[in-house]
């Protein structure tokens, strides 16, 4: 109920707009990766997932954040289901948990660049999904992109701003074979980017 | 305010509904007749605007038939999605945040609370003083000079149209009218909503079936002057055949009636160049067919205030 709940508050406040460019549900397990720059940014992916999904789909959260604080503890372990990731733990550590929980039925929410940025630019992302890539090859990698987060609830802002934010849902990627670490990563983030609409022209359209 | 039990509303409500049954038919009759994929298109699209006004309609008749605070806070939930399009549409940084939480969740409700208590003094100047002072200021504060000048002014202009403009069509029911119009208050927002939703029905309409001469191609490509003149002429004898409901003349309704919908004409003009400045098509998804909240109210933005102060000056 407490899920739901977060889900309605997230979907009213950020406004979102979800635009799906591939089915909301897959054959597989999904990885959803995208672009980083505000706290508000998994719930809105969360709560753009069908209500039977969310309850699947955990978000990849650092450890050190999250377990800090009573409140925060209580919403990843009891309403997010978070898989959180010692972030001081090494690679390794995180690839195996994260295979885990995949490997187990769970799809996952990840932000590859590992930090927020501010909302402009994507910056170069790290190598855990391509690990993970290698380690589930049958998870569909979704890429999605979040516009508008950033001024919602910006880096250091604790009330959020009701700008109507847009997060789409594109095709997955997938490993290809011999492809090397940073031509999937930079391709996983040129596939992000490619989601935004704002830089296509838009024609004057039938009056409303 | 608005009570069922007074003929007047009944016959309004009454005319609107039968209206909405009728386009209904209609919209199912062409709907089985539209060959061409072209026109299926039309036509679905009609339909499904025409749904999106049942909802309107029925909304907007619940809180005038509730009474003065349903309506203030309908307006006020208008004020609040419009504002968030408006500047979803604009490029706000994080050094506007603070501005914004102001405009959102001060500005804002102070503005339909002072339409509530009926502080008409300051409803007329909270905005176009008082927040016009703060939010630059609390930009300087806050310290970031880019921009400086073009984000203090969207965000005031924002205010300016999404809040301020539109809370004069609630605050019609502050006038101070005639004795033998008062307690009728409520009908005259629904006189002026009616007058500036048919009017550019009206005007689309004449523009779908007689446009040629296009009057702003380059703003917005379905407005043309076959269809500004028959709507305009169109809304302005509907305005005076319902003077009954307001408290005006039959020719001063007409007056009226054709001040507002020249004024929502111009505010449906300035509203769409400022969606091709930005490159976009509509101001949101909220309403099936007809875009956001902006979309559908920005007639309103130059209407309202304009039949407020029209109003109050001679009545």
């Amino acid at each position: 109920m407490v899920a739901s709940l977060i889900a309605g508050v997230a979907r009213l406040v950020t406004g979102a707009v979800a635009v799906w460019l591939v089915p909301a549900r897959g054959e597989h397990v999904r990885v959803y990766f995208a672009n980083h720059s505000s706290h508000a940014d998994f719930a809105t992916i969360w709560a753009a997932l069908p209500p039977d999904l969310r309850a699947r789909t955990r978000p990849v959260a650092a450890a050190d954040y999250w377990s800090a604080g009573a409140l925060r503890r209580y919403l990843m372990a009891k309403v997010f289901h978070g898989v959180l990731i010692d972030r001081a733990g090494g690679g390794e550590a995180a690839t195996a948990q994260m295979a885990g929980v995949l490997r187990g039925g769970d799809s996952l929410i990840m932000f590859p660049e590992g930090t927020r940025g501010d909302g402009r630019v994507i910056a170069p992302f790290r190598s855990g999904l391509y690990h993970l890539a290698v380690a589930v090859p049958e998870a569909e990698l979704i890429p999605v992109l979040l516009v508008n987060l950033n001024r919602v609830l910006p880096k250091g802002e604790s009330i959020p701003v009701p700008v109507i934010a847009r997060l789409t849902f594109g095709a997955p990627i997938a490993l290809e074979a011999g492809e090397s670490k940073s031509v999937l990563l930079e391709r996983a983030r040129l596939a992000v980017m490619a989601l935004d609409v704002r830089s296509k022209p838009t024609e004057p359209s039938p009056e409303r | 305010m608005g009570n069922l039990s007074d003929p007047i509303l009944q016959q309004l409500l009454g005319g609107i509904f039968g209206a909405l049954a009728l386009g209904t038919i209609v919209g199912q009759i062409l709907k089985r007749r539209a060959r061409s994929p072209g026109a299926r298109e039309t036509v679905a699209n009609m339909n499904q605007r025409i749904m999106s006004w049942w909802v309107m309609c029925v909304v907007f008749g619940v809180a005038v038939l509730t009474g003065g605070i349903a309506s203030i806070v309908l307006f006020a939930l208008l004020s609040f999605f419009a504002l968030r399009e408006f500047i979803t549409l604009i490029d706000t940084g994080g050094g506007d945040h603070r501005a914004l939480l102001i405009a959102f969740f001060i500005a804002l409700p102070a503005q339909y609370v002072l339409v509530a208590v009926g502080w008409y003094g300051l409803f007329s100047i909270l905005i176009p003083v008082y927040a016009f002072l703060l939010i630059p200021g609390v930009l300087a504060i806050i310290g970031d000079t880019r921009d400086f000048l073009r984000r203090t002014a969207t965000i005031q202009w924002g205010l300016a149209v999404c809040v301020y403009s539109i809370s004069h069509a609630p605050a019609l029911l502050l006038l101070d009218v005639p004795a033998d119009y008062r307690g009728r208050e409520a009908l005259l927002l629904f006189w002026l909503v009616l007058v500036v939703q048919l009017s550019d029905v009206l005007q689309y309409v004449f523009g779908k079936l007689f446009g040629r001469h296009k009057i702003a191609p380059r703003v917005s490509p379905n407005k043309t002057w076959e269809g500004f003149f028959g709507g305009v002429t169109c809304a302005t004898l509907i305005g005076a055949a319902l003077y009954w409901a307001t408290p005006f003349g039959p020719l001063e309704a007409a007056g009226m009636a054709l001040l507002v919908a020249l004024a929502g004409f111009l505010g449906g003009l300035v509203m769409a160049a400022i969606k091709r400045d930005r490159g976009v098509k509509d101001y949101g998804e909220l309403i099936p067919g007809h875009g956001g909240v902006l979309d559908r109210i920005d007639s309103l933005t130059f209407a309202a205030p304009v039949f407020f102060h029209v109003t109050r000056f001679f009545y």
